[in-house]
């Protein structure tokens, strides 16, 4: 049962970051309804960022953290404003394809970037290796948790609440639930659809920083870590696409059957769970948990 | 410019318009055909590659250009094809029957994974697939029996009709046949009441609905045609790699696919061919690009997704039509020699399209 807790206890702290990930997928579909294949591969420009921020500039974690979030924001800013704007009105497909070239950049113009590389990094963090247990008496017979995962589940729990209040309580978070409902309405109110647009991708970009500096410690740091995104999909889809805490649930779900098939599977279907919940999922319920279930009209 | 005058319904079937299409398509095929004896041998077989990545594309063409369905795991496919070809082989069978069965195979399970198209679409539709390929993608490597796993299976030599394709040359030949096979009959199935079908879902799901087609009907015969002929493409790189593992058939072996049709020019056949050739050169002077360049730059791991993500980016952004709709501009900048005019085939400018439901 322990056991049993301890694993559970691990997935939900993937789940976390596959929950950021779709965040990220999430809150760009709300708003422009485009699919962001390039949300790995930001995520992996967020660790790549902290690790500069630690190392090369001699930063503590926290404040290279911060300043890895503030960069991604400008930089997803940028990257609309450059690369998304010109095509707004194009039918889904083409955008993706964009992003996914966006990906393949990213990819490839980090390994030529001296510090980075192709090799794996090492994010320094000040809470590396150490123990947290919860309940039994001191270390023993309690769920013992390494510090990185409890970590992750609390900085996922904060920006969460943080999202929660800028969505619900600040004029440019209504601004965006607006965007989101109806453009056309929106836009009508006075509301400037594009530059809101571009603070979403901003905001999509430094969440999936977010999930890259929190994964940092427990994998590593490299050009390929962006492939994880690719498990954020199915996150995104179980909890229903067009949905804010969906998304987390969708993340928490793939995270803890990822780990419990992991362990209690035969090998090979650790990578693979994630895909075939999201398959039985489209069958049963193909608008997820927490999607809407509307007809479109003619 | 050329007028057509037209004096019989049948000269709208055709495939050939006008006498200078039939004096142009025979000119490129004297060349194909002369290619082998004048090419040196590896460019013959970097052309093999061109014809086999043109059928795969064709293939996918059918569903993301002509029936306008995302498939994120077409490599899938593909492998499935390589697969029943290669243990066919080793079985026995002549060439003609397992090229034919892994046809069948792939386009069976095309169909299984057209079902869930039945009921979801647009990106929902994609991600299943993309679950699907990665379920392929592991299948294979943990079937090893059939497969090889991860070890990899060998693929002994050919024999078609008795005749053995031993040399690049034969094999050349044997490619070119099936590929004009398939882009005749693509082209056949386009003029067909299926392939209209097929537009008619591409362009609205709504009217084509109220016209009577059957939705479900058609986006699984879709699915199962893309599928068959990326299968037919499968058997072919299976026997002109000779070597068969897990990882040739990846993820992103599925978004090449689709990067091909979108720098050719997504919803014509001439794209997917466009685009094979244009990917196969680019990597090729990627790999001649690496000795002149200087070292810092040209031993980079990051060139190639590098120049990859640019030339995507670059198309999807200044030439949305691809290759083709190049071609198309140049074309018809000669035919109306001094009218052409700069607009003519700008983007129309719209409002983003919702396809959530209202």
């Amino acid at each position: 049962m322990l056991q049993f807790l301890q694993l559970v206890a691990s997935g939900i702290a993937q789940g976390c970051i596959y929950g950021l990930i779709a965040l990220g997928f999430v809150l760009i579909y709300k708003a422009t309804e485009t699919i962001n294949f390039a949300q790995g591969d930001l995520m992996m420009l967020g660790g790549f960022l902290g690790l500069t921020g630690t190392l090369a500039m001699g930063l503590p974690f926290w404040a290279a953290f911060a300043a890895a979030l503030v960069v991604m924001l400008f930089f997803g800013m940028a990257l609309e404003r450059v690369v998304l704007r010109p095509l707004l009105g194009q039918p889904a497909f083409t955008v993706v394809m964009v992003t996914i070239g966006v990906g393949y950049l990213a990819r490839g113009l980090v390994t030529m970037i001296p510090e980075w590389g192709t090799d794996t990094h090492v994010l320094p963090v000040p809470y590396k290796d150490q123990i947290v247990s919860i309940g039994g008496n001191g270390t023993e017979g309690g769920l013992i948790m390494s510090m990185e995962h409890v970590v992750v589940i609390a900085v996922t729990a904060l920006l969460i609440v943080a999202l929660y209040l800028l969505f619900k309580h600040t004029k440019i978070g209504i601004a965006m639930q607006a965007t989101s409902q109806n453009q056309l309405a929106a836009f009508y109110m006075g509301i400037p659809v594009r530059r809101i647009n571009m603070l979403v991708w901003g905001i999509s970009a430094a969440v999936s920083a977010c999930a890259g500096l929190l994964l940092a410690p427990i994998t590593f740091v490299h050009a390929n870590m962006g492939f994880i995104g690719l498990k954020a999909f199915p996150a995104a889809v179980v909890g229903g696409f067009g949905s804010i805490p969906g998304a987390l649930v969708g993340g928490l779900i793939i995270g803890v059957v990822e780990t419990l098939a992991g362990f209690y599977l035969p090998e090979g279907f650790k990578d693979i769970a994630a895909y075939i919940v999201v398959l039985i999922m489209l069958a049963v319920k193909p608008n997820g948990l927490f999607g809407e279930n509307l007809r479109k009209k003619v | 410019m050329r007028f057509l005058f037209k004096t019989h319904y049948n000269q709208d079937v055709r495939l050939f318009k006008h006498g200078g299409q039939v004096f142009w398509y025979g000119a490129l095929m004297l060349a194909l055909i002369a290619a082998p004896w004048l090419l040196p041998d590896y460019w013959v077989s970097q052309l093999v590659f061109i014809w086999i990545y043109s059928i795969a594309g064709i293939g996918l063409m059918i569903l993301v250009g002509f029936t306008g369905q995302v498939s994120l795991g077409h490599a899938a496919f593909l492998a499935m094809g390589a697969y029943t070809e290669a243990y066919l082989q080793q079985l026995g069978w002549p060439f003609a029957i397992s090229l034919a069965f892994s046809a069948l195979v792939a386009g069976i399970t095309g169909i299984i994974v057209g079902l869930p198209a039945l009921r979801v679409k647009g990106m929902y539709l994609a991600i299943a697939t993309l679950a699907f390929g990665f379920i392929v993608e592991e299948g294979i490597a943990r079937a090893e029996h059939i497969t090889g796993g991860n070890a990899g299976k060998m693929l002994g030599s050919l024999e078609v009709f008795g005749l053995p394709i031993d040399s690049d040359q034969r094999f050349y030949y044997l490619v070119l046949v099936i590929l004009v096979l398939v882009v005749l009959g693509v082209m056949n199935l386009l003029r067909s009441p299926t392939g209209r079908a097929f537009v008619a879902i591409r362009d609205s799901e709504i009217s084509a609905q109220s016209m009577g087609i059957n939705l479900a009907r058609y986006k699984t015969t879709a699915f199962a045609l893309s599928a068959a002929i990326a299968g037919i493409a499968g058997a072919l790189y299976a026997h002109k790699l000779r070597y068969l593992s897990p990882d040739q058939f990846t993820f992103l072996q599925s978004i090449e696919l689709l990067i091909i049709l979108v720098i050719g020019g997504v919803g014509s056949i001439y794209g997917a061919i466009f685009g094979a050739a244009f990917w196969i050169v680019v990597q090729q002077l990627i790999v001649l690009a690496k000795d002149w360049l200087p070292p810092a730059i040209g031993q980079q791991t990051g060139l190639q997704p590098t120049i990859f993500g640019l030339i995507l980016v670059t198309f999807v952004l200044f030439e949305p039509m691809g290759l083709y709709g190049r071609w198309l501009k140049i074309r018809t900048f000669f035919q109306l020699f001094p009218f052409y005019r700069k607009g003519m085939f700008r983007r129309q400018k719209s409002y983003m399209k919702s396809e959530r439901m209202k």
